[in-house]
């Protein structure tokens, strides 16, 4: 000590692993100043777990699944990517109602994630109710999963070639529990009676006004805006620099959605519009989002319109690439070795590389598939939109307080399962 | 009848205090215990959840369940803490927030020390509590712990600012100290109680009672999700229920001031059967549940405020607030013949 005073100095802090507001595994280092944030070091890799390596050792159909694993949270929309990748390597393109069923069905993932984000943001910055009215909504997305799927989160229903199957003509009822009786147990099967369509309707139709709800609590709350306006600005060239993509990006205004810009599937038959911020605070990329829900439900409707006026094939009709029928596969010699051959050996994918990227819930997910010609990808690198969203950590919490840091890390809907691998 | 009170009689002076403390304090305990469960079950139905509903029949006996595993918990003390301060700590918190409840009048009659400078004990009592978290948070020698220590030491002194003042409305107005001659100030019905000329300090009154005792919006001394569970993070066991108690008797004990000070304490809301035949101890009691209800309604529905938005709530809108508005009082009171409004 030089001096009378006692030095002043800064402290480090350690925030997580095991934190309530860590999204998962997110370790920072932060260097603060009081409660002022000087510069923080966020640490990854907690949940790493060579997704990348894994999909290089094995055939091209066999990964599918791990991509469910990335972002756990938008799951058909990482496996889209994928697929995308390998059938612009095989120059194929899936049965038009397959396409449509992708679309509905990344719109339903963009809604279950927004739903998620919206309710760990708000949890984050300390209103429950959100949470669990978003929990809400998300259960019945979760069932259409289960539905078309048989799985709640990792579906693997994305194939190359089209869908795994086509929609079911019925949802999967619940059963009666002794403290709701027979009179919940309709309540709660109403909706269910008839197919998947018919339930992804109704939930279009009230959907609207729980994004209502939600923003009752929020939108106008003196105290969300003051927890969330001018937190974390980011301006559009500042964006632009990082890397962001998605909501991030159009937070800050700049109306880049790869949708509409460099559509796949059948977007550009789907009227929707792209909500953009002006300041490029928390608050904006929190009406980003909330209004993307709101779009999301449109694209779906469409989707629902045309998928019951056209019944058609959702799987391109290849035995080299699709499984045959069971029932064939039990009579039919070829079919059987079809089978077996599709599902140990899978296909060899020509030579090539390809960079195909989707607009993922988070912002750009892609998938850069390099092919040797085996049955085997020589190398997949997966562009995790959360991973240069959580880079600009430390740009967007300096000088902000510890207490703005969740809610920046919120704002990110950062999810470690992409970000680590 | 007789023979009881010649035995009450009989009994040594200490005997009879301590036999009325433990009415009042095991009721209070059991009122917490069940405050608890109140707060999980209606925040549970605020938020389309069922809320514990495994113990006991409905979940009657969680606070129970509870208490004994609180109690069976082993309480660590984390080696590089203050090993005296750490446990004289929990018992700081929770000692001021059973003391406070001896000069609440719970009917016109039923009040352990009726004393004259009965406001001005509360308000010493109620800022002690602000020494066990303070302490708590130093002691556990982490740095979580220590800043919510000192985010809570800045929001009480702010708050009771806001506090004291909004009490000193309530004193030019009643002409007195003693809870119970305040009270008796808004006997006759509705339109006599306090809240309605101190409409501004009630708000602040309230709101300040909610900052007072870390409860959400105003939580950032435990800030589950900045800084886990602030100044308790590293108390488990008993040391945690303490806490825990003093947190929900404090609430209990800001909805009683509430009732007292601005609806009217143990008086019935319009003074004319059948609302008069019911006896104070009913009306005191369910004024205190409205008001104790607030508090769990809050917590359902609000974000939380940051650090420094409360600070500059308290020292910008509230202390004003109050500031103007006992000037007012005091102004109509002595220079203007419209003095009767505020008696």
């Amino acid at each position: 000590m030089n001096g009378p005073m006692t030095e002043i100095r800064n402290y480090t802090m350690n925030f997580g692993p095991q934190h309530p507001a860590a999204h998962g595994v997110l370790r920072v280092i932060m260097e603060m100043d009081g409660e002022v944030i000087e510069r923080l070091d966020p640490h990854i890799g907690l949940l790493h777990r060579a997704t990348e390596k894994l999909a290089e050792s094995k055939p091209y159909n066999h990964s599918i699944g791990y991509m469910d694993r990335l972002d756990y949270v938008s799951m058909m929309c990482n496996e889209h990517a994928y697929v995308l990748a390998i059938e612009s390597l095989l120059g194929v393109v899936p049965p038009i109602r397959a396409q449509y069923i992708r679309v509905m069905f990344d719109e339903i993932t963009r809604i279950r994630n927004h739903l998620m984000w919206l309710g760990a943001h708000a949890l984050d910055i300390g209103a429950m109710a959100v949470f669990l009215y978003a929990f809400r909504e998300r259960e019945d997305l979760m069932d259409c999963y289960e539905a078309v799927s048989g799985a709640r989160m990792h579906a693997t229903y994305y194939r190359p070639g089209g869908v795994y199957r086509d929609l079911p003509d019925k949802m999967p009822l619940y059963q009666r529990n002794d403290r709701e009786g027979d009179k919940g147990l309709a309540a709660r099967n109403e909706d269910r009676s008839g197919s998947l369509l018919d339930f992804i309707e109704v939930f279009t139709e009230r959907f609207p006004a729980c994004v209502d709800e939600y923003e009752t609590l929020l939108t106008d709350n003196r105290i969300w805006k003051q927890r969330t306006v001018d937190i974390g600005i980011v301006t559009p060239e500042q964006a632009l620099q990082l890397g962001f993509t998605g909501p991030m990006l159009r937070g800050s205004g700049v109306e880049w959605d790869l949708r509409k810009k460099q559509p796949y599937e059948v977007y550009d038959r789907m009227s929707f519009d792209i909500p953009v911020g002006v300041t490029g605070d928390t608050y904006d990329r929190y009406l980003v989002r909330m209004e993307e829900m709101r779009q999301s439900n449109r694209i779906v409707c469409q989707c629902v319109d045309w998928l019951r006026s056209n019944p058609g094939s959702v799987m391109l009709d290849d035995y080299k690439l699709s499984p045959p029928p069971r029932e064939e596969m039990k009579e039919d010699m070829e079919s059987l070795i079809h089978h077996f051959k599709l599902f140990t050996e899978g296909y060899s994918v020509p030579p090539g590389q390809v960079y195909s990227a989707i607009e993922a819930p988070k912002g750009e997910f892609g998938i850069f598939l390099v092919s040797d010609g085996a049955n085997k990808p020589y190398r997949v690198k997966i562009r995790a939109p959360g991973f240069p969203h959580l880079a600009a950590l430390d740009e967007m919490s300096r000088g902000h307080m510890l207490t703005d840091m969740v809610a920046i890390i919120g704002t990110q809907d950062v999810v470690f399962g992409e970000i680590d691998r | 009848m007789g023979w009881i009170m010649t035995t009450w009689d009989s009994l040594p002076l200490i005997l009879q205090l301590g036999i009325k403390i433990g009415f009042i304090v095991g009721p209070l305990i059991v009122a917490v215990a069940y405050y608890t469960l109140a707060e999980r079950k209606v925040i549970a139905y605020m938020h389309v959840r069922v809320g514990p509903n495994r113990v006991g029949p409905r979940g009657l006996l969680q606070p129970i369940a509870d208490v004994l595993k609180l109690m069976f918990k082993e309480m660590i003390i984390p080696s590089k803490s203050d090993k005296y301060l750490f446990l004289i700590a929990p018992v700081l918190a929770v000692t001021p927030a059973f003391a406070a409840w001896a000069v609440i009048p719970f009917s016109g009659t039923l009040v352990l020390a009726d004393i004259d400078a009965g406001l001005l004990y509360v308000l010493a009592l109620t800022s002690m509590s602000v020494y066990g978290v303070i302490i708590a948070g130093w002691a556990s020698n982490s740095k979580y712990a220590f800043l919510g220590a000192l985010r809570s030491a800045a929001q009480i002194v702010a708050y009771e600012i806001a506090m004291g003042f909004a009490l000193v409305g309530v004193l030019m107005v009643a002409g007195s100290l003693n809870l119970n001659t305040i009270i008796q100030a808004q006997s006759g019905g509705l339109h006599q109680w306090f809240f309605l000329p101190l409409f501004p300090l009630f708000l602040v009154y309230l709101i300040s009672g909610v900052a007072e005792t870390n409860r959400a919006p105003f939580d950032v001394a435990e800030g589950e999700s900045e800084i886990v569970a602030g100044f308790h993070v590293d108390y488990s066991g008993m040391g945690f229920a303490a806490f825990f108690l003093a947190e929900y008797a404090n609430m209990l004990m800001i909805s009683a001031l509430t009732v007292i000070l601005f609806l009217g304490g143990w008086n019935s809301p319009f003074d004319f059967p059948p609302f008069s035949w019911l006896p104070g101890v009913f009306w005191f009691l369910a004024k205190l549940s409205v008001v104790a209800f607030l508090f769990l309604w809050f917590r359902a529905t609000f974000p939380r405020y940051r650090y420094d938005q409360i600070m500059r709530l308290g020292w910008k809108v509230f202390i004003p607030v109050t500031l103007i508005w006992i000037a007012v009082i005091g102004a109509f009171k002595f220079f203007t013949p419209f003095g009767f409004i505020f008696s």
